[in-house]
């Protein structure tokens, strides 16, 4: 038996897993989701700006990300449309133009926001630390146009907003090193406030910048997005899917818990012999 | 219409990918290529459009069209600059290319440098120390002591393992012990957070192939 399970086709873990996925989406099980500290550092932030405020979005990630960081970006939307904060959108990844394009499009219509009042988005330019530094002197030199080629100076929400000096804040939406840069560059030189969304793999790197306040609040994964979306009290897309990812967790704490059992009780039996 | 084609082929490609769960095949390839050529040429077009003709052509352009001719002109400085990586291809005028690189290089570190000092050392073991000033002051909780106490702690002896220049025997190999145990604590939450990264996109292909292809949610 013992030696069965330590010899176990993968294929089956494969199995398991899909059926601890399908069966609860089926089944729209759902559980209360508690909020962690860094998410709501960066929802107090957001409740306490005054509305007329600006924040910016980077959505730098790209289609094998949005699992995770799309939802978080609708949430973080959501809120500020609902404050009546200003957003303006961008990315530094080629494949983040459509995604970060779409978010701020499904936002903007489930509250009603006007595209060149409430919000803008700017789309992609390549050069990412170049884009960014060049954006702290004057956004309309990176900029000249909007992601569909309006000139900023054309639109009304773009007046009085030179460089960072009228940002209050950057959410940076990420899956690789761009949340990093954006601290080391911007948080560093210009002393703007930053705050990201990054997907699970990378958010142990993220926490030391949570601690030394270089990030002023932090979404982890899809478990940051239901955060997010239990705040502002709009249940969506992470909270289904959170509650799902509760059941292949205990599948996979069983597993681990399963083959470390086995494989003691088959490293004790073979010094025995 | 378009929607209907588009589910089909999203479904079609998902189910490509996840073949390869269960071994290697053609469809897993097809769909492996097909991504990687989409990506390339997606990024290749866009950076085209929104940074080759912005950036580069339009001055140029303008530049070389203006009369009479302006401050634009210094626009053409960078352009032929960047042209010199081409240089590479022409073997009598390769050396050129080590110039466009020199400059990149002196300009990144020179950003990089600074930055970087200040972001990650300089503002991390302030962080590390700041608490105990608290301390000092009488302004954290018990909880908190105890957490700057750990941190400093787990700092120091993570440190101490990387420290070569010493043998890790004594006093300098149980500080090092514990610090192997802080990095295998770090390790397992990133194991943890990639295992939930990886099930949430799972998780969203699912919900995909069950809402918008099969509606059976």
């Amino acid at each position: 038996m013992l030696k069965q399970i330590m010899q176990i086709d993968r294929r089956i873990i494969f199995i398991l897993v899909a059926l601890a996925v399908i069966i609860p989406t089926l089944l729209k099980v759902s559980f209360p989701i508690t909020i962690s500290e860094p998410t709501r550092k960066l929802y107090d932030y957001i409740e306490d700006l005054p509305s007329g405020s600006t924040v910016l979005i980077a959505f730098d990630y790209g289609p094998s990300s949005m699992a995770e960081l799309q939802p978080m970006g609708t949430a973080f939307l959501r809120h500020c449309f609902q404050k009546k904060i200003r957003v303006i959108g961008m990315t530094l990844v080629t494949e983040g133009a459509t995604l970060g394009y779409e978010t701020m499009q499904e936002a903007a219509k489930t509250t009603g926001a006007i595209d060149g009042v409430d919000y803008v988005y700017l789309g992609f330019r390549p050069g990412t630390i170049q884009v960014m530094l060049g954006m702290g002197t004057t956004i309309n030199n990176i900029f000249e146009s909007d992601y569909k080629e309006k000139p900023l100076a054309e639109i009304p929400m773009m007046e009085g907003i030179k460089n960072y000096d009228q940002i209050d804040l950057i959410l940076d939406l990420a899956s690789s090193s761009t949340t990093e840069a954006w601290i080391t560059y911007i948080n560093t030189r210009y002393n703007q406030k930053i705050a990201a969304g990054v997907t699970g793999v990378i958010i142990s790197q993220m926490y030391p910048y949570l601690q030394t306040e270089q990030l002023i609040g932090l979404m982890s994964g899809l478990l940051g997005a239901a955060e997010y979306e239990t705040l502002i009290e709009t249940p969506a897309k992470a909270t289904k899917r959170m509650s799902v990812q509760s059941f292949v967790h205990l599948l996979v704490f069983g597993l681990v818990i399963l083959g470390n059992v086995a494989f003691f009780i088959q490293k004790r039996e073979n010094e025995n012999v | 219409m378009e929607k209907l084609i588009g589910v089909w082929i999203a479904a079609f490609l998902t189910l490509c990918i996840y073949s390869f769960l269960y071994r290697d095949n053609p469809f897993y390839r097809f769909a492996e290529h097909l991504f990687v050529g989409i990506s390339v040429g997606y990024g290749i077009v866009l950076s085209i459009h929104q940074g080759l003709i912005p950036l580069a052509w339009t001055p140029f352009w303008q530049a070389i069209t203006q009369w009479p001719p302006g401050w634009g002109l210094t626009k053409l400085i960078p352009i032929a600059i960047g042209l010199l990586f081409f240089a590479r291809l022409i073997p009598n005028y390769a050396w050129l290319i080590r110039y466009p690189i020199a400059i990149l290089m002196g300009i990144g570190s020179g950003l990089a440098i600074p930055n970087v000092m200040q972001a990650d050392i300089f503002r991390q073991v302030h962080g590390t120390l700041v608490p105990f000033s608290q301390i000092h002051a009488g302004t954290l909780s018990g909880s908190e002591i105890f957490g700057a106490i750990l941190m400093l702690i787990g700092v120091i002896s993570t440190l101490t393992y990387f420290f070569f220049s010493v043998e890790h025997r004594g006093v300098v190999g149980g500080v090092s012990k514990v610090g192997i145990i802080f990095l295998m604590i770090g390790f397992g939450s990133a194991f943890g957070n990639t295992v939930m990264g990886r099930v949430s996109l799972l998780i969203q292909r699912v919900e995909f192939l069950l809402q918008d292809w099969l509606h059976l949610i």
